[in-house]
């Protein structure tokens, strides 16, 4: 025990010896979480539109005011003919072109339907179709407006056209204002905590390797389990400093629902964290210098996990093929339970099929870095 | 000149008995992009609905098949309880749930207002948003067809949405670029990061002191040949994304040449920079993380939308390469756009990889001296 003690502090003097390192490991996660907390949105805001006024017109003007004042879009600038959008939306300039026919305010006050024409970029398709969802409603509700305005208080009076029919109640559980921070904040807790550990942890060994100080740590009485455990636990001191840190920030900065219990999470994240320790080690016995480790991690498991483990992209949304792929991929299981226990309120009751699956992979890849690193050197 | 060929010798020599780091650097962005090419993408199908048809007449059933044949939603199952659909929400195992109340079929029969309720999970918004239209516009056909006869007053307005350069609005148009981006991204980062420090780590960076050559040299010999390796697998993967993925060239092959270059010397100044920062290659891996992998991913409009962040944020997004490389890529393969409409991207990457490799050798000037 005394022996393991000495190793730990030995790590943390190393440590300590780095102080760049350690304002990466401490205030990283912090300006990491922040800026991703504030990027990572899907949501769509203030899409840039440009408008073709053939009328140029009171009413014309009127309606392009409805878009002014939509928070959804910005107007970035009034031209007069189609052929003027295509420069625009070339450059990504806008994103969006609303074309209003010669003759629109003449039609609108004379009661004639007009066709508005809506020119939208497909090339970033999730937030196009978004957009033309928005600028839909902000034209619909203005003919609504027009339509009222025209049949006057009287047949207003009258009855409204519906009455009979389906009338669809909608509710939304768990986000209800669907903010799309909710649901990436508690990822990027999982995402931080991964990219500090399992690279750290992954180099520390290799980099003893390649000066050849891991000679003199084999020749000392220390048994391999100390060794491997001195190595990792510092790393998981300070994993476990950049939960409360980053929990902290997701609640009382961006004011992200803590629904469950915090003593489950930090459990649940202690578990996560020995699976990226293990990860970190393991990848260290596979490789011979700090370049190989480097590019072993980045290539095939931090991209994966980026992006196979529903962080960002929907499993469910992934072909059939894939979807099997990511039940090896740890973070899918972590994130599970932390959205689960932020956003739902959940407890071990729902999650322990995910924590016994993550606890799993956490002691088959410790055992397999284990016995690999008997066969040399460690 | 023959000072930085040497560099250059030298440094292809030592990347040809590296075998596995330059196999992963030529090949693995390739299966990369075949991998997440295929596996990501935004289009929201096959959600999983849960139903509660507590009235069970021809009416409500219509409402469900409506639902399930619609080729958003899968039918996860029948539900009998609240419970039973709180379960199934909080363990993903649905993603909506629709209810049919009793007495729905004799509401609609006899002209009265009858509810339907949808429960959907909200907590990724993004998916949500779309199962909020699907469903609305489902239930807006099953009216039409249940309670036919709705006097509709025609609109004085109307909308005529047009979808150009990407009409079928697929998502992998929009991700291959920014996976183009990305890959090309950390493989030139990660083939340059370490170089310098590992000399200072191995203290043979005393050679590269004593080496009779100038910093500026020395630079440009250890960037080439990455640069080469960079080029050939980028032209892979921007040719295997074009073959598996349908992604069109509508522009100029030049152009395009161009904003890659100047891309991959900006990304490769930058590992070069890290690595003479940094002390220790531990400490260099994390900084190529934080200043070039996430950024990339998040600041660049690869997947989030840079006009929805804060303003603050938006600042920042002018320092990430991967924005202009974007722009420029997007515009060149799917837009046609021309080199001209592309100066101003272009020109942010020229001073780009200029800032970076200058202020790579002032750097390591300094280490020199």
């Amino acid at each position: 025990m005394q022996r393991l003690r000495f190793l730990v502090w030995k790590e943390f003097l190393e440590l300590r010896k780095d102080p760049k390192l350690f304002g990466v490991v401490i205030v990283a996660p912090i300006v990491q979480l922040t800026m991703l907390g504030y990027a990572a949105t899907t949501d769509v805001r203030d899409v840039p539109v440009v408008v073709v006024d053939g009328d140029r017109s009171p009413s014309s003007r009127e309606l392009i005011a409805r878009f002014e004042g939509s928070r959804n879009f910005t107007i970035v600038d009034v031209v007069s003919t189609t052929r003027d959008v295509e420069p625009f939306l070339e450059s990504g300039d806008a994103w969006l072109a609303l074309s209003i026919p010669v003759g629109y305010g003449a039609d609108v006050s004379r009661g004639t339907p007009v066709r508005l024409q809506l020119i939208a970029d497909g090339s970033d398709s999730n937030s196009t179709t978004v957009a033309l969802g928005y600028a839909t409603n902000v034209i619909g509700g203005y003919a609504q407006e027009l339509l009222q305005a025209r049949v006057g208080a009287a047949a207003a009076r009258e009855g409204s056209p519906q009455g009979a029919g389906i009338e669809p109640r909608i509710r939304i559980w768990f986000n209800p204002q669907l903010e799309s921070r909710h649901f990436m904040i508690p990822g990027v807790l999982a995402l931080v905590l991964l990219v500090v550990t399992a690279n750290l942890a992954s180099m520390a060994i290799v980099r003893e390797k390649e000066l050849g100080t891991l000679e003199q740590l084999n020749v000392t009485p220390l048994r391999r389990w100390e060794l491997i455990v001195g190595k990792l636990l510092p790393y998981g001191a300070i994993a476990m400093v950049d939960v409360v840190l980053v929990v902290a920030v997701a609640v009382f900065w961006f004011e992200v629902p803590l629904r469950g219990s915090f003593a489950l999470l930090l459990a649940m994240s202690l578990v996560y964290v020995m699976c990226t320790l293990a990860l970190g080690l393991f990848i260290s016995t596979i490789s011979e210098t700090q370049q190989q480790a480097m590019m072993t991690a980045t290539f095939f498991f931090l991209t994966p996990m980026i992006y196979l483990s529903g962080f960002i992209f929907p499993i469910e949304n992934m072909p059939a093929v894939i979807q099997p792929v990511t039940y090896l991929i740890p973070l899918r299981y972590f994130l599970i339970i932390v959205r689960g226990i932020f956003l739902k309120g959940i407890g071990l009751d729902l999650l322990w099929p995910q924590a016994a699956a993550m606890a799993t992979w956490g002691f088959v890849v410790l055992a397999l870095a284990v016995s690999r690193s008997r066969k040399r050197a460690v | 000149m023959t000072k930085a060929l040497a560099v250059y010798r030298k440094e292809l020599r030592q990347i040809a008995r590296d075998r596995r780091t330059l196999l992963i650097l030529v090949f693995v962005p390739a299966f990369f992009l075949l991998l997440y090419g295929y596996a990501l993408n935004f289009d929201i199908r096959h959600v999983l609905l849960a139903v509660q048809d507590r009235d069970g007449t021809p009416e409500s059933r219509t409402v469900v098949a409506a639902f399930v044949n619609s080729g958003y939603f899968d039918f996860a199952g029948a539900v009998y309880t609240p419970a039973d659909a709180e379960r199934l929400l909080d363990l993903n195992d649905a993603r909506a749930v629709l209810v049919v109340p009793e007495g729905f079929g004799r509401d609609i029969r006899t002209g009265r207002t009858a509810p339907v309720q949808v429960i959907i999970s909200g907590d990724n918004a993004n998916t949500a948003t779309a199962v909020l239209g699907y469903a609305g516009s489902i239930l807006r056909t099953v009216n039409e067809q249940l309670a036919p006869g709705m006097a509709e007053v025609e609109a004085p307005l109307s909308v005529e949405p047009r979808i150009w350069y990407n009409p079928e609005l697929r998502s992998s148009l929009f991700l291959v670029p920014g996976l183009i981006a990305y890959i090309a991204m950390i493989t030139a980062v990660a083939s340059t990061a370490l170089s310098i420090v590992r000399e200072k780590e191995n203290g043979t960076i005393e050679q590269i002191r004593m080496a009779p050559i100038d910093t500026f040299s020395f630079v440009i010999g250890k960037t080439i040949p990455y640069f080469i390796i960079a080029l050939a697998s980028a032209a892979l993967i921007i040719g295997a994304s074009m073959l598996l993925f349908g992604l069109p060239m509508r522009g100029n092959w030049i152009a395009l040449l161009v904003a890659m270059s100047l891309f991959l010397i900006g990304a490769l100044a930058t590992g070069l920079l890290i690595s003479t920062v940094a002390d220790t290659q531990q400490l260099a891996f994390q900084m190529a993380l934080l200043i070039s992998f996430l950024p990339t991913i998040m600041l660049s409009g690869f997947i989030f939308p840079i006009n929805s962040m804060p303003s603050a944020l938006q600042l920042i997004t002018h320092l990430v390469p991967a924005r202009y490389f974007l722009v420029a890529l997007r515009g060149i393969v799917l837009k046609g756009t021309t080199l001209q409409n592309l100066l101003p991207q272009l020109a942010a990457l020229s001073i780009y990889a200029a800032a970076m490799l200058g202020l790579a050798s002032v750097r390591l000037a300094r280490e020199r001296s």
